[in-house]
């Protein structure tokens, strides 16, 4: 029988990622793949995937699939409870799916994206050498609705070693970011004021990029400046003067000043703050000296 | 050359201006640096980003010991040859703008080799620049709501081809039966490469 899973329910918002389309950006591609990278790394290791096969990220809870087929899967990420066929299984272990079983997540008590893995990955076809849905370009699979199928692929050769991984689940309070002074913090009056102000991740946040609210960052001129490229991470101030911080599917290049980039590990973090929640961010300095 | 940081992602190189931009970013591409996944050029920067744990002071030195030669003829490369139908609505005006007559204006596009210098705007478009130096025209004073896919355009020192319809301010002097974009392939033009503009029926 050829393993698949049959989408039952998808809650606010289910996609297929992996690690994304790197080496593409020149051309306009983004690199999209999962948001919080680290979450769906995790999930895969505990499977014995590669680090880099394809999985489900879930926003928000609500997803409910039907095994067809004898899968193994984990979950990681935002601590949607969750159960098969109404027993509570937990995250960060290994779970037996039998043919016909549902796997149904609940709404996590914090974080906003749960990722699931299953042995094998998610097999739908790539598009320029990746699975990843990238919401900007629109490159990539559907979103999942209730009724997709989704190929699994073969199991790999390596076998699960472990049963459970103990890992710090994403925090309920505020999420401190660290950022590096990014290459135009000098179009800011005083750029250290992005750490002074307690932000607000706002509503209209997504995969592109986590809009915050608060007091806006003043521009110390409105220089105009010709769009440059951007990576994840960047914390880019339009006009108004209340930052995006830029997510996995980020624009390639942008013509508003950055004023930080957070650090990558941290961007992962970033991609587990709910709307509403609080975030502050703490300047570092680069990892590299301005010194010949 | 102005190295401005970017977290621990990447390093943002600044220049003065295109013709920099395209010998630095030949001049990266050539070296191959360890730990680059994007080089991404733009108007007056060119963007690394680079794999996660990539050393970022080592990467600098070795950023600022390029042998940059702005103006310098292009290394060899790959060469696209894009067939053009140039019957566009703007080529009359183009003509007289520049003073070349329409059948002037084919000579001097397709007369000398473009090149790639950055994307953006659109998957697969890129800013063709280096043609001839006569065919700089402004935009258009009102932007059309649609331009179809294959057009092929005019605006400042740059030339392009929308890879798909989308809204526009170039001057259209023809049109192209090439695949700007691809979901197999991608784009047909990248960065670097050099663009030779053939005239058909």
């Amino acid at each position: 029988m050829t393993r698949k899973l049959e989408v039952v329910a998808t809650g606010a918002l289910a996609l297929v990622e992996d690690l994304g389309r790197p080496g593409l950006a020149a051309t306009g591609v983004g690199r999209s793949g999962a948001a919080d990278r680290r979450s769906l790394r995790l999930a895969n290791r505990l499977v014995a995937n590669p680090e880099g096969a394809a999985g489900i990220e879930v926003v928000f809870g609500g997803l409910a699939v039907r095994a067809h087929g004898l899968l193994t899967v984990a979950l990681s990420g935002a601590p949607a409870p969750a159960d098969v066929d109404g027993t509570p299984v937990g995250h960060h272990a290994l779970i037996t799916l039998y043919p016909g079983q549902v796997l149904r997540l609940g709404v996590p008590p914090t974080g906003l994206r749960t990722y699931l893995a299953v042995r094998g990955g998610i097999a739908v076809e790539p598009v320029l050498g990746s699975r990843s849905t990238d919401v900007l370009s629109g490159l990539g699979p559907e979103k999942l609705s209730p009724g997709t199928i989704l190929p699994v692929g073969t199991e790999p050769a390596e076998l699960p070693l472990i049963d459970v991984a103990p890992v710090a689940v994403p925090p309920g309070d505020d999420v401190v970011l660290r950022a590096v002074p990014g290459p135009r913090a000098d179009f800011f009056t005083d750029v250290t004021a992005l750490a002074r102000t307690t932000w607000t991740a706002s509503s209209r946040s997504d995969r592109v990029g986590m809009r915050l609210e608060g007091e806006p960052l003043e521009r110390a001129s409105l220089e105009e400046l010709p769009s440059e490229g951007l990576v994840r991470g960047a914390v880019q101030v339009p006009p108004g003067g209340e930052p995006v911080l830029f997510l996995a599917d980020h624009p390639v290049t942008g013509g508003y000043p950055v004023a930080a980039v957070v650090l990558d590990a941290d961007v992962d973090r970033a991609a587990q703050v709910r709307p509403g929640q609080r975030v502050r961010f703490v300047l570092v300095p680069p990892p590299w000296k301005d010194t010949p | 050359m102005r190295v401005l940081p970017c977290g621990d992602s990447g390093l943002l190189l600044e220049v003065d201006g295109l013709p920099e931009v395209l010998a630095l970013a030949d001049a990266v591409r050539a070296a191959q640096p360890e730990g680059i996944l994007d080089v991404v050029p733009a108007a007056r920067t060119v963007l690394l980003s680079v794999e996660p744990g990539t050393d970022l002071a080592a990467l600098r030195r070795t950023v600022l010991d390029l042998d940059v030669r702005p103006g310098a003829a292009p290394p060899e490369g790959e060469r696209v040859v894009i067939e053009v139908v140039y019957d566009g609505p703007d080529l009359e005006e183009v003509g007289e703008l520049t003073g070349l007559g329409p059948e002037g204006v084919v000579e001097a596009h397709t007369g000398t080799p473009w090149r790639a210098a950055f994307g953006g705007f659109a998957p697969g478009f890129a800013y063709l620049v280096g043609g001839d130096p006569r065919l700089r025209v402004p935009r258009r004073e009102v932007s059309r709501t649609s331009v179809p896919a294959g057009s092929v355009g005019l605006a400042g020192e740059f030339s392009g081809v929308y890879p798909r319809s989308s809204p526009g301010g170039w001057q259209l002097i023809g049109h192209t039966d090439a695949e700007l974009w691809s979901m197999e392939r991608g784009a047909l033009l990248r960065p670097g490469c050099t663009v030779v503009f053939k005239a058909v029926r």
